[in-house]
């Protein structure tokens, strides 16, 4: 009883710390990915701010997965939704803020 | 049970495990003020592109004379691996680990902590040098408002966790200790995470 115990406590360890190892792992290669396209400049400016744009989405979405522990089960719904609210809101404030001084710098040209 | 007693309001619920919930209800606290924290850098980066226009620069330097590649990506990966530094402090707290091992972690992290913010306050001396200062033009302005607000945070976040390490080097791993670095925890994530946002808009978006 004892032993099995102790046992599932040390697969614990093993499955947290396989899940840092693996944020850290992916989130280096989405660093590294980004920083060589920039370094290398084999697409245009354009496609590279894409490709930066997208990987950072991922790389954001592999954080809060494995150091902030937010994912879809259960146990971690309020924050889901505290993120997915405050996500929903500065999207909208970035995105109207963008939306309102740009077209008010295409009209002032 | 605990399920429960992580919600807010439900006090009742957490009578015969009160600890637990002062934590839990901590913890929530803590992921407000994030939230609410999250937001004043979306402005932040908001208002640093719509200074990317060349009207912005007022003929001062552009992103792409000022900013350079292996600054960015040492800086990257200092606070990268200190988040996962971080992760190893809280996993030996986590699985009781000792005292030792908790302590170690956590002066990695913070000695990674430093050489970030070495390396910050080194790229700015050197901006400044070059006469790239905040009142220079709209877009220094903007990047001097977002990127050292960045760099204060991780200022807070080293002092705190020089007081956590005084805390736990003096009364050892209680209760409190515990709760206080899972706050410093998510604190210390959250500022990598806004950091991804940095490289990405900032350094990357400006040189490509």
């Amino acid at each position: 009883m004892l032993v099995s115990k102790i046992r599932s406590r040390e697969d614990a360890y093993r499955h947290d710390l396989r899940g840092y190892q693996a944020g850290f792992i992916l989130a280096a290669i989405l660093t590294i990915i980004p920083f060589a396209l920039v370094a290398s400049g084999t697409f245009s400016t354009i496609a590279t701010l894409w490709v930066i744009g997208v990987i950072a989405l991922i790389q954001i979405a592999v954080h809060i997965r494995y150091f902030l522990h937010v994912d879809l089960s259960p146990e971690r719904r309020e924050e889901l939704y505290l993120m997915l609210f405050s996500g929903a809101l500065v999207t909208l404030m970035i995105a109207g803020m963008l939306w309102l001084l740009f077209n008010l710098h295409t009209r002032m040209m | 049970m605990n399920v429960i007693a992580r919600s807010l309001g439900l006090t009742w619920v957490a009578e015969y495990d009160h600890e637990h919930d002062r934590a839990a209800s901590a913890l929530s606290g803590f992921w407000l003020f994030m939230m609410s924290d999250l937001i004043i850098f979306g402005l932040m980066f908001a208002t640093y592109v719509t200074m990317l226009t060349p009207m912005s620069f007022a003929g001062g330097p552009t992103p792409k004379e000022l900013f350079e590649l292996p600054g960015a990506a040492l800086e990257t990966a200092a606070l990268l691996t200190s988040t996962y530094t971080f992760g190893m402090a809280s996993l030996a707290i986590k699985f009781d680990r000792g005292l030792g091992k908790v302590k170690s972690w956590l002066l990695i992290t913070l000695a990674l902590g430093l050489v970030f913010l070495a390396l910050e306050i080194r790229e700015f001396a050197h901006m400044v040098a070059e006469g790239a200062v905040p009142q220079r033009s709209g877009f220094l302005s903007a990047f001097f408002g977002l990127v050292p607000l960045h760099g204060v945070h991780v200022t807070a976040g080293v002092t705190w966790l020089v007081m956590m390490l005084i805390q736990i080097n003096r009364t050892g791993l209680t209760g409190s200790a515990k709760s206080r670095i899972a706050r410093l925890a998510l604190f210390w994530h959250f500022l990598d995470l806004i950091w991804v946002g940095i490289f990405s808009v900032v350094y990357l978006g400006g040189i490509a």
